[in-house]
């Protein structure tokens, strides 16, 4: 049906146009038709969330609905977090947790990396590596760190260690499945092209695998992040996880507060790094959210 | 693997023949595809491949080009060495830009500029730098077509090349294709299910029915006349198991065969 002709039915009012009114609808009336799937999202709509809880719990805090002793208003958490920063104990603590993570991320990504070539592209490989790491993903990292304090201590190698299996994981598992997962054409182009196995890798696998590697990456920083925050709280000194271990030991919720942001700004930013590689590495891939 | 024997040594074939099979069959757990095939291309020569769905031409193509690996079988298979197959999605490697594509494991010092003159060829200079998600179907198709001449190849297999593509583009690739088939001369097997396809680009048609060549037709006797041009489609539609009355004035009409 042809909208604009309804529009000039709608115009000149005329009895003889009024049954055709019915079929015709002019545009301010009602949509012409309902859009299935979502419209465009806006570039930063995912803030709304996380705005809106900043929102509540802050109106909760002003109006006492919110037990301070419970969950302290977000401005005395900013004000701890500028008197932390004052005697240095926040930078301090922020700096030896980036270090475990960034040590941690760098083993866990090189070995993810490592072992998922030797198993996603050698057959023996793949039967020597990849039952072990399923078997190793069904154990909680959590439940090994008994473990490995009894093998590598309490010191820092032991953190390291932790943090870096919870990168290893992920890592492994998306580039091997992703190196796994070549599409069956692209290895007939390659033979139709005559290309030997060295440029077979080079040319078509590595680069087919690469979205699965930078999805891994995505997973991988998130788990560093996530494996700190057990070692930090069991055997520290220092770092996020200790400070709030040692707030909990006295009650002071704002200071615990201040780690939990701190947790949240590092995972979150480091993700966005993450994405921000891949939009540039993966330059070649249209996506819908560009 | 394939029990078949595959000769790849040019000395032992024929001189002017490009394809040679002899007694081939081929099949699939369950049904026979390929039932003794005999066949030899000459060299130059445009031969075009039509059967119904099902009949065993992807099949033939795919054996000559030896991309079926779990395929069992028999027979012999003499094919040259730089062959090229173009598919009928144009297989671009997504992540490598259009140039990038059309020299891909090729190792001559020179292949850039080769590429380079591949692509103007096929119409497609200044799109170099492009990536595939840029290029429409025809677009990438050509690119496809670009990648096979750097290779300068002897035989040209082409499975349902333009199969995926619309009524006004194919008609700009097949004289193309005639463009490019009249300069290099290589031998071509085109696989098709579009008789008028066949017809406008081939030398000779060959018709395939369940694993079997039907018919092995010259086309240029026909090219004289409309009226010869419509009795070779009409034989080549009959065969494919398609009866239509003659009908005054049907010859623009596109005619599928499945």
């Amino acid at each position: 049906m042809n909208v604009a002709f309804g529009q000039i039915a709608m115009e000149d009012e005329v009895d003889l146009v009024q049954p055709a009114r019915a079929a015709f609808r002019s545009p301010d009336e009602a949509p012409a038709r309902r859009r299935l799937g979502l419209d465009r999202p806006l570039s930063y709509g995912w803030v709304l969330g996380p705005v809106l809880v900043i929102l509540i719990w802050s109106v909760g805090s002003a109006t006492g609905w919110i037990d301070s002793r419970i969950l302290p208003a977000p401005w005395v958490a900013i004000h701890t977090a500028a008197d932390l920063f004052q005697q240095g104990r926040l930078q301090d603590n922020i700096a030896v947790s980036a270090w475990r993570a960034a040590q941690g991320l760098f083993w866990g990504v090189t070995l993810g990396v490592i072992f998922a070539l030797l198993s996603g592209l050698t057959l023996l490989g793949g039967y020597l590596i990849d039952g072990l790491v399923q078997i190793k993903r069904a154990i909680p990292s959590l439940a090994l760190i008994p473990l490995f304090v009894l093998w590598f201590g309490i010191g820092e190698p032991m953190k390291v260690i932790v943090v870096a299996l919870g990168v290893f994981i992920p890592i492994y598992i998306q580039t091997h499945n992703a190196l796994r997962g070549i599409d069956i054409k692209h290895v007939e182009l390659a033979e139709s092209l005559g290309l030997n196995h060295a440029q077979f890798i080079r040319h078509v696998v590595l680069p087919g695998a690469l979205p699965g590697f930078l999805l891994g990456l995505r997973f991988g920083v998130m788990g560093a992040w996530l494996g700190l925050v057990v070692v930090e709280q069991l055997n520290a000194t220092s770092g996020i996880g200790y400070m709030i271990t040692l707030a909990r030991t006295y009650a002071q919720s704002d200071i615990i507060l201040v780690g939990l942001v701190v947790y949240a700004v590092l995972g979150v930013s480091s993700d966005l790094a993450v994405r921000f590689l891949e939009s540039r590495v993966l330059s070649w891939r249209r996506t819908l959210a560009k | 693997m394939a029990s078949h024997a595959r000769e790849i040594a040019m000395d032992r074939r024929d001189a002017g023949k490009v394809v040679s099979i002899r007694n081939l069959v081929r099949h699939f757990t369950l049904k026979g595809v390929l039932d003794g095939i005999d066949l030899d291309i000459g060299r130059g020569e445009f031969v075009a491949l039509l059967g119904r769905s099902g009949s065993g031409k992807s099949t033939l193509l795919r054996a000559i080009a030896d991309l079926d690996r779990e395929a069992k079988g028999s027979g012999t298979i003499l094919a040259p060495r730089n062959l090229s197959v173009v598919f009928q999605d144009a297989r671009l490697l997504p992540w490598k830009r259009v140039l990038d594509n059309v020299v891909l494991g090729l190792d001559a010092p020179d292949a850039q500029a080769r590429g380079r003159r591949a692509l103007a060829e096929v119409e497609m200079a200044g799109r170099e730098r492009s990536w595939p998600y840029e290029l429409s179907g025809g677009e990438q198709q050509r690119v496809a077509l670009a990648r096979c001449l750097v290779r300068e190849p002897a035989l040209l297999l082409a499975d349902e090349p333009f199969g995926a593509l619309d009524a006004l583009t194919r008609i700009r690739m097949h004289a193309l294709l005639r463009k490019l088939a009249a300069v290099h001369r290589p031998c071509v097997l085109l696989v098709t299910h579009d008789v008028d396809e066949a017809i406008e680009l081939a030398d000779r048609i060959l018709v395939l029915d369940a694993g079997r060549i039907e018919a092995d037709l010259a086309v240029a006797p026909y090219r004289a006349t409309s009226a010869k041009h419509e009795e070779l489609k009409l034989r080549l539609l009959s065969l494919l198991g398609v009866e239509t009355a003659p009908q005054a004035g049907d010859h623009s009409k596109s005619a599928h065969a499945s």
